[in-house]
C-alpha cells in the first residue's frame, strides 16, 4: 500500500454523509425482528428466498457505494481499510438496513479463510463474489456421525483426472439452502491417521448430484440443512491449500468461526442491535412490559445484565489486543467463544424469569412478543453448539493455553479406516 | 493486568513488585496478622517514597506520575497489593486525597493536608459508613451545625479503614445547606475511635465518634454543591482500585493453583488431565480475563474522567464482585483438603477478596446502580 490510509474519523464522516444521502435504505423500526436477524440466530423470517434475496440487493449497494468489505484486501473487493474503520461503520450504520445475515459463515468465516488460504483464482472469484453480493458461501463441515470430533468425518473425495468426485453427508448446514457455494472439508485418504488425510474442496450448492433437506429447528425456524452427495463432480481446481492438508486449512476456518462467533470478527459488516432474543425486545423493554421495571429484583437483574453484556465488549476487545501482540496464542479466541455463548444463555434465562407466565403463554390480548422469549428459549444450547460446543472450548483454552495434558484420543496415528466408530 | 502498558509503566511496576516481595512477603502478612498489626508504619512512608500516593495529585502540588496517567499507575500498585495481600492504606489515602483533589476547585485550600498524605507523613481515610448503614455515603444522619465560623460535627462512622492508625478522617455530614465533607483530625477533641479486625489478615477498621468535634470552616472539603461530584469522584476511585487489587489477588491464586494441577497426582495422572478439572479451569481462566478486561475499562474511564465512568466502575464492581469469590472458591476445591487449612495461604487471598467485594457496595449495590444509570 502506497497512499497513507483514510483516518477513522474522515472515513466514519464520510460513511455517514453516504448514508445520509440514501446509500442505504434506513431501518424500519428498531424493534421489529425481520428488520435485522443477528448473526448465527434462527428465525421464520430468514427461511424465506425474497429476504435473501434482500440480502444480495443491500450488499450491492454497499459495494457499490465503497463500503463493502471494509477490512479486506482491496485486491479482493474490499476497502483495505481497519478493523477500527469496519467499527467506524458499524456505528454510523445502525439505523440502517444492513446485509447482516451475509456476515457469518459467507464473510467473517468462509471469505476469510479463502483470503488466507486460497489461490489467486478462489480469491477473485469468491472472495469478490462475496464482497460484492454476487455469491453467498457457507459451510459444510458437520456430519451426522458427530460435529466435534470434525476430523473424523466421513464424506469422501477421490480424484478423477481435473476432478474430485464426492459422496457422503453433511448436516447442520445454516443456511445453506440460500447459498451458492459451500467450502466443503472430505476425507481424501483413508490409509492415512484421521487429520492427515483430508481436504477442504469448494462445492456448489446447488447440483443435481447433491439432494438437500430443511431441516426443523425447535424454535419451528428451517435454517439448517442437510446434503447429500451422490458422485458430486467438482473441477480439481476447486481444492484449497493441498490435498490431504486439509485439516490445517479447516483449522483456519474454525479460527475465523470462533472469532465471528465469539463477535470479534473484523469481517463482519453492521453491527446486529443488542437484544437477548428473537423478539427483538430489550431486557429493559421486557422488564417494562411486564410492569417489574420498579422491582429492585428485576432491576437487578437488567443491572446484572447490562454488566455482563458490557464485559462481553470488552472482553472481546481484551483478547484481541492479545492475541495481536502475540501475548497470546490464535487459541485464546475460544475464551471469546465461550463467553459468548454463556453470557447471553444468562441473560436469557433472567429474560424468562422477568417475563415470568407471559413467556409461554400467548394472552388472547396479549403481546406476543413476550412468547417469542419462550420461543427462543427452546434455542438456549444453540450458542454452545454452534461453531463448536463449549466443551469443546474447554478442551482448547486448557489444553492450549492453559498448556494441560491433552485428553486420551483413541485414534492417534491410526490409519482412519482402522478407527472404530459409532452408529 | 493490563496488556497494553508502556515501557516506563512496566518499570514502575517491576519495582512495585520488588518492593513488596522484599518489604511485605506472604510471611510478613502472617506475623502482622498475629502481632494484631495492620501496617508498619515505616512500610507506607518508603512506598510513599516510590510515589504510591502521588499518583492522583497534580504537578504543581508537587505529585505525578511517569506516564502522565497517574490513575493507570495506582492501579497498577494495587494490583499488586492484591497479589501479596499486602497491608498498607493505599486505597483509603489515595481516595482522600482524590477527594482533597477535586474539592480543591470549589472550596477551601488542602494542600499542606495533600502534601502530608504524599509523603507518607500522615494517613487518611474516608469516613462514609454509618452503622447499620448500606453504602449510601450521601445520606449520613451525621451532621455538622455552622456555629460562629466553625462547624460542629456530631454522629458515628464505621467501618472505616486504617481508622486506628488514620491522622485524619474525611468525614461526611448534613448540614443546614445539604451534604458536605470536611477534614477532621484524628486527635481533634471529641474523636473516640474503637478498632476492629476484619475478615482480611492485614486490614482493620474502625468506628470513629463524633462528639460535638468542633473544626474551622476551612476543614469544609469543596462545598455543599459539589459535595457530591467530590463524593462520586472518590467512589469511582475506591472501587476502581478494589477491583485492580482483587485481579490481583485472584491471578495469583489462580496462577498457582494451575501449577498445583499440574504437580499434584491422582490415580497416576495429574490433576491438570482430567477433563472435569480442565473444564473448570478453562472457566476460571475465561472469568478471570473477564475481570480483566472490565477493570482495564473502569480505570482508563476514571482516569480519563469519561463521562461513563460512573457506570463502568459499577459494571465492573458488579462483575468482579461476583466472580473474584467464586475463582477463588474453585481453586479451594481444587486443592481439596489442603484448601481450607490454616496453613495454606489461599485463605489469605479469599480474606481479602471478600472484603473488597462487599465494601464500596455490594455486587447487588452495583447491580442496582447499573439499572439506575442506564434509565430503567
Ligand atoms: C446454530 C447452529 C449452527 C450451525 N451451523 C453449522 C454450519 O453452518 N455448518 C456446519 O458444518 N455445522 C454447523 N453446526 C454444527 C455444529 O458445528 C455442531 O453442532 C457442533 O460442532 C457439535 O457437534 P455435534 O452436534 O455433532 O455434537 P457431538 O459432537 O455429537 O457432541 C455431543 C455433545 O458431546 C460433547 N462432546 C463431544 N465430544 C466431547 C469431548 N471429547 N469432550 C467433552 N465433550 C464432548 C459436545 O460438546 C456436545 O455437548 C451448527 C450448529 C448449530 C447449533
Amino acid at each position: 500500500m502506497s497512499d497513507q490510509m483514510e483516518s477513522v474519523e474522515s472515513f466514519r464522516s464520510r460513511a455517514q454523509a453516504w448514508l445520509e444521502g440514501g446509500g442505504l435504505p434506513a431501518r424500519k423500526t428498531s424493534a421489529d425482528p425481520r428488520e435485522a436477524p443477528a448473526a448465527g440466530e434462527s428465525d421464520h423470517e430468514t427461511d424465506g428466498l425474497a429476504l435473501w434475496q434482500r440480502q444480495r440487493e443491500l450488499q450491492k449497494m454497499l459495494f457499490a457505494g465503497g463500503f463493502a468489505g471494509i477490512a479486506f484486501p482491496s485486491e479482493y473487493g474490499g476497502q483495505g481499510l481497519s478493523r477500527a474503520h469496519q467499527a467506524a461503520f458499524d456505528d454510523v450504520s445502525e439505523k440502517y438496513e444492513m446485509p447482516l445475515l451475509l456476515n457469518v459463515p459467507s464473510l467473517a468465516i468462509c471469505s476469510a479463510m479463502l483470503i488466507d488460504m486460497g489461490t489467486e483464482e478462489q480469491k477473485q472469484k469468491y472472495v469478490r463474489g462475496a464482497i460484492s453480493g454476487e455469491l453467498i458461501l457457507c459451510q459444510f463441515l458437520s456430519e451426522p456421525s458427530g460435529g466435534s470430533d470434525l476430523a473424523g468425518l466421513l464424506t469422501r473425495a477421490s480424484r478423477d483426472g481435473d476432478t474430485y468426485v464426492i459422496n457422503g453427508q453433511k448436516t447442520w448446514s445454516t443456511n445453506a439452502f440460500a447459498a451458492d457455494f459451500a467450502t466443503c472439508l472430505v476425507r481424501t485418504d483413508w490409509d492415512a491417521p484421521k487429520h492427515r488425510g483430508l481436504s477442504m474442496i469448494i462445492v456448489p450448492v446447488h447440483d443435481p448430484a447433491t439432494h438437500m433437506n430443511r431441516v426443523q429447528m425447535v424454535n419451528g425456524a428451517m435454517e439448517f440443512c442437510e446434503e447429500f452427495f451422490t458422485d458430486l463432480v467438482v473441477p480439481a481446481e476447486n481444492l484449497v491449500g493441498t490435498e490431504n492438508d486439509g485439516w490445517t486449512v479447516g483449522q483456519r476456518q474454525l479460527f475465523y468461526e470462533r472469532q465471528a462467533v465469539g463477535g470479534g470478527s473484523p469481517y463482519t459488516s453492521g453491527r446486529s442491535p443488542d437484544r437477548g432474543s428473537r423478539s427483538g425486545l430489550t431486557i429493559e423493554e421486557v422488564a417494562r412490559k411486564v410492569g417489574k421495571d420498579k422491582d429492585p429484583a428485576t432491576r437487578e437483574l437488567v443491572g446484572w445484565a447490562h454488566a455482563q453484556d458490557t464485559v462481553n465488549h470488552q472482553l472481546i476487545k481484551r483478547i484481541t489486543v492479545g492475541m495481536t501482540s502475540g501475548d497470546y496464542p490464535a487459541m485464546a479466541s475460544s475464551m471469546m467463544r465461550l463467553a459468548h455463548a454463556e453470557i447471553p444463555q444468562q441473560k436469557q434465562d433472567m429474560m424468562l424469569d422477568i417475563a415470568g407466565d407471559q413467556a409461554v403463554t400467548s394472552l388472547p390480548e396479549g403481546d406476543g412478543f413476550l412468547k417469542s422469549i419462550g420461543v427462543s428459549y427452546l434455542m438456549r444450547q444453540g450458542a454452545s453448539l454452534g461453531g463448536g460446543s463449549s466443551e469443546m472450548s474447554r478442551n482448547m483454552i486448557s489444553e492450549r493455553v492453559l498448556m494441560m495434558p491433552r485428553e486420551y484420543a483413541a485414534d492417534r496415528d491410526v490409519p482412519f479406516k482402522d478407527v472404530r466408530r459409532g452408529r | 493486568m493490563d496488556l497494553e502498558l508502556s515501557e516506563d509503566q512496566k518499570l514502575f511496576r517491576n519495582t512495585t513488585v520488588k518492593f513488596l516481595e522484599n518489604e511485605a512477603p506472604i510471611e510478613k502478612v502472617r506475623e502482622l496478622n498475629k502481632s494484631g498489626e495492620g501496617f508498619p508504619r515505616d512500610f507506607w512512608s518508603q512506598g510513599a517514597e516510590l510515589g504510591w500516593a502521588a499518583l492522583l495529585v497534580p504537578e504543581d502540588l508537587g505529585g505525578g506520575s511517569i506516564s502522565g496517567d497517574g490513575f493507570k499507575d495506582l492501579a497498577i500498585v494495587a494490583e499488586e497489593f492484591g497479589r501479596l495481600t499486602s497491608p498498607g492504606p493505599i486505597i483509603a489515602v489515595n481516595v482522600v486525597i482524590a477527594g482533597l483533589v477535586e474539592g480543591a476547585a470549589s472550596g477551601p485550600d488542602h494542600s499542606s493536608e495533600i502534601e502530608g498524605l504524599m509523603s507518607g507523613e500522615s494517613i487518611g481515610t474516608w469516613a462514609a459508613y454509618e452503622p447499620n448503614g448500606h453504602w449510601d455515603p450521601l445520606n449520613p444522619s451525621t451532621s455538622a451545625a455552622a456555629n460562629a465560623g466553625n462547624y460542629v460535627i456530631t454522629g458515628v462512622k464505621d467501618r472505616i479503614e486504617v481508622g486506628a492508625e488514620a491522622d485524619v478522617f474525611l468525614v461526611s455530614a448534613k448540614t443546614d445547606a445539604g451534604i458536605a465533607l470536611f477534614l477532621v483530625p484524628a486527635d481533634a477533641p471529641g474523636v473516640t475511635v474503637e478498632s476492629v479486625d476484619s475478615l482480611d489478615f492485614v486490614r482493620r477498621y474502625a468506628t470513629a465518634r463524633f462528639d460535638g468535634v468542633t473544626v474551622p470552616a476551612e476543614a469544609m472539603v469543596g462545598t455543599e454543591a459539589s459535595a457530591a461530584e467530590i463524593t462520586e469522584r472518590m467512589f469511582q476511585v475506591a472501587v476502581a482500585l478494589q477491583c485492580a487489587e482483587t485481579n490481583g489477588a485472584i491471578d495469583r491464586v489462580f496462577e498457582f493453583t494451575v501449577q498445583w494441577a499440574f504437580d499434584r497426582y491422582s490415580f497416576g495422572r495429574p490433576l491438570a488431565s482430567y477433563q472435569a478439572l480442565k473444564h473448570r479451569f478453562s472457566d476460571m481462566r475465561t472469568w478471570l480475563e473477564c475481570c480483566m478486561a472490565t477493570t482495564d475499562a473502569a480505570v482508563q474511564a476514571v482516569n480519563d474522567r469519561d463521562p461513563e465512568a460512573g457506570r463502568l466502575v459499577s459494571v465492573a464492581k458488579a462483575y468482579v464482585g461476583t466472580k473474584a469469590v467464586q475463582i477463588v472458591q474453585d481453586c479451594v476445591q481444587m486443592h481439596g483438603g489442603l484448601g481450607v487449612t490454616w496453613e495454606h495461604d489461599i485463605h489469605l487471598y479469599l480474606r481479602r477478596v471478600m472484603v473488597d467485594r462487599q465494601l464500596y457496595g455490594t455486587p447487588t449495590d452495583h447491580k442496582r446502580r447499573i439499572a439506575d444509570l442506564i434509565g430503567l
